[in-house]
């Protein structure tokens, strides 16, 4: 009896490893990091995990006899701990490919010890353009926005409906910097005026002194150059100082779902900005989004979410077409060369760059009154088609783009 | 009681086989694991100089940690100086630095001291946050391992590692000495009675402001060490909760002992690693050890254990 069991369980072993001789290990491990208890937590946290393991459901990788697993680590928004973190999972855990990575500082982290070690890399929250400029490397791709993207949707939008002057309160690191190079640009270009910006802390709590500054600069917009907890906070303090009543508009240059959740439409109504994706845009999205709240405490899926399950989907279809993980920069390679296609963002392509193509798209936030259901906080006000949503490749002085 | 001579060489003796152990350790263990320990234990034994042997809590030692990681990590990174350069440089600039502070702190005693030592380490860290060639929150990022000596290749976490192991003995040695010596003996004596010190004739802040740039040198040494191993200088090296870290990792392990901020480095660092899916629980956790250690093992782990020692030799005999 015992010898029988014995021998199946081997049999079984010796079968399963047949069918992944290929892969590395025989497992494809994908690792999501992410803000998992701080000020970026509800934009992707704990949610891009159950995200990243829903597509690994959904594309029946079981079936297809492909093993993955998916582990996860909480980076607390700072560069040492992430990059130690990934150290330590390419190194010993033999994960294959790391996932999300808000935070722009440590994504640019990440990012390098991901091509060091030959692994690969699929950014979803993280913002800054340079993933896919001077820093872009063959074993990342940088799936769902980027600081260009939003400055370009946001940025013109605003400028071509009379916002002229402007002025930056800024989250005072690399992502922060980048939103604001990218969104003064584009301002610039369209005739506007930047007078004026400061840099806050990151992550900050007060941002009094600020929003004072920026009060008495006079600009028309006051651009937020920060993202989750921090925009939140200095939307919230800047209506306690009046400055929406004293004529001035606020413009947050990247705002999720959970922002508008966080503040209410009371205060966040008439907000525009760039998403990437919507959960009421189709029914495909509101399934995702069912299953997503009922899994998450009733919260509801923000564009990072979708992205991670988006690039998930697209890796794991790249790995079974090459039917081999081992190496990154060979799986970034075939993701570029097939098109993606997955129920949440669609048809779309990975330049050269390892930028993912995609619809951007416009919103608004909704009034009170306008809202009938939970978490119906947007209006879809304009898309941006693919070709005009992200940077032409020649600007981005990425050196793998052969000019 | 046991001679001076023979605690020496035991001494020597258990440094020598830890050193055996340690050669051996990387076939088993993470070598990138290991050389964080081994930076942390340095830069716990350089604090321990200070508090464990002239009894002088400074707060600010993250000042010299991540002073010197930035500095190093400039240098290599930006000016493409050798990793060996690398670390001289950084070091040196902690000890300038450590003179600097050490000759405005060493004018006060115990919390006034450690006061303005934190004020000058949160100095240094604002400034680290404003000067632009720290590049604030994102640190410095991809500093380049290049050949030590323009002869070994670090891109090797095993090569690498036999470097920080060798950095970490020689700092040891340093301290060992240090502590032997005829200038050692003076410090202990004024962490036992100043004033009695100053009457034999010792001029006492001289041998307490070099007994500080020591340590502060040593501190920046295994600061910039960390950089290069880790292709990272940030902010947390410079943060203030930096400079209670390793308050924190040499009470575990035993003030004043030789081999206690060695353990301390060790049980923290494990603790962190192994416990990283806790998030910010670790902190804490670690919290929580701290107040154990205070209340149940006051002379730390490796003080517990020589106590006991003591007291069965001297039973024995």
């Amino acid at each position: 009896m015992r010898f029988k069991h014995l021998f199946v369980t081997t049999a079984a072993v010796l079968a399963a490893g047949a069918a992944n001789a290929q892969m590395s290990d025989g497992v494809i491990k994908i690792g999501v990091m992410n803000d998992q208890s701080g000020l970026y937590a509800d934009v992707s946290g704990p949610g891009g995990t159950w995200a990243a393991k829903k597509a690994v459901e959904d594309y029946g990788a079981a079936a297809k006899g492909m093993k993955v697993e998916v582990v996860f680590a909480d980076h607390q928004n700072k560069p040492d701990i992430g990059s130690n973190v990934v150290r330590q999972w390419l190194d010993v855990d033999k994960v294959d490919v790391v996932v999300d990575v808000p935070t722009s500082s440590v994504a640019l982290a990440v990012n390098q010890i991901v091509k060091e070690k030959n692994k690969v890399f699929l950014v979803s929250g993280a913002a800054t353009a340079d993933l896919t400029g001077p820093a872009c490397t063959p074993n990342t791709v940088h799936w769902t926005y980027d600081t260009w993207a939003l400055a370009n949707g946001t940025g013109k939008a605003i400028v071509q409906t009379g916002g002229k002057s402007w002025f930056f309160l800024t989250a005072d690191y690399a992502f922060g910097h980048a939103l604001e190079r990218d969104t003064k640009a584009v301002v610039e270009a369209n005739g506007g005026k930047v007078v004026g910006a400061v840099r806050h802390p990151f992550p900050g709590t007060d941002f009094s002194s600020f929003l004072l500054q920026a009060q008495g600069s006079k600009a028309q917009i006051i651009a937020l150059a920060n993202a989750g907890g921090d925009t939140i906070n200095s939307i919230k303090q800047a209506a306690e100082f009046g400055i929406v009543e004293g004529g001035q508009k606020l413009a947050g240059m990247l705002m999720f779902d959970t922002d508008i959740h966080a503040l209410g439409l009371k205060t966040a109504q008439g907000l525009n900005f760039t998403t990437a994706w919507y959960w009421d845009a189709n029914d495909n999205n509101r399934a995702f989004a069912k299953d997503f709240s009922a899994a998450n405490g009733g919260k509801y899926p923000t564009m990072v979410h979708a992205g991670i399950y988006s690039s998930v989907i697209h890796y794991l279809k790249a790995v079974e077409a090459l039917k081999s993980d081992a190496d990154g920069a060979k799986v970034v390679a075939k993701m570029k060369e097939m098109p993606s296609e997955d129920k949440l963002f669609g048809k779309g392509s990975v330049r050269v760059d390892g930028r993912h193509i995609h619809d951007m798209y416009l919103v608004e936030v909704k009034k009170p009154g306008d809202s009938k259901k939970p978490w119906d906080y947007m209006t879809v006000k304009k898309t941006i088609p693919a070709a005009e949503a992200f940077r032409p490749l020649a600007e981005g002085k990425c050196p793998l783009v052969k000019s | 009681m046991m001679k001076a001579g023979t605690t020496k060489n035991r001494d020597l003796q258990i440094f020598a086989g830890l050193m055996a152990l340690a050669l051996i350790a990387p076939l088993a263990i993470y070598p990138v694991f290991l050389m964080k320990v081994l930076c942390f234990a340095l830069f716990a034994l350089a604090f321990n100089l200070l508090i464990g042997y002239v009894g002088l809590l400074s707060f600010g030692h993250a000042m010299f940690f991540g002073g010197a990681a930035y500095i190093s990590g400039h240098v290599v990174k930006v000016w493409g100086w050798s990793p060996e350069m690398g670390i001289i440089a950084g070091t040196a600039c902690a000890a300038l630095l450590g003179l600097a502070a050490g000759s405005l702190a060493i004018r006060r005693q115990g919390i006034y001291f450690a006061m303005v030592t934190l004020a000058l380490a949160q100095m240094v860290f604002f400034f680290c946050l404003q000067a632009p060639f720290t590049k604030g929150e994102d640190g410095i990022q991809a500093i380049p391992r290049r050949p030590v000596l323009g002869l070994f290749d670090l891109s090797d976490d095993r090569a690498f590692y036999y470097l920080v192991l060798g950095i970490f003995a020689f700092g040891f040695l340093v301290i060992w000495r240090t502590i032997h010596s005829p200038f050692g003996q003076v410090l202990k004596a004024i962490r036992e009675n100043e004033p009695r010190a100053i009457s034999l004739g010792y001029r006492v802040d001289q041998y307490k402001l070099l007994a500080f740039v020591l340590s502060a040198a040593l501190t920046g040494m295994a600061g910039a060490t960390k950089a290069l191993v880790f292709q990272l200088a940030s902010l947390t090296d410079v943060a203030w909760q930096m400079s209670g870290e390793v308050v924190l990792m040499t009470l575990v392990g035993g003030m004043g002992t030789v081999f206690g901020p060695i353990i301390g480095a060790g049980v923290i660092i494990t603790m962190q690693n192994y416990l990283a899916g806790f998030g910010e629980w670790v902190l804490v956790i670690q919290g929580a050890i701290f107040v154990v250690v205070v209340m149940a093992f006051r002379k730390g782990i490796v003080g517990e254990i020589q106590a006991w020692w003591q007291r069965r030799s001297r039973n024995q005999a």
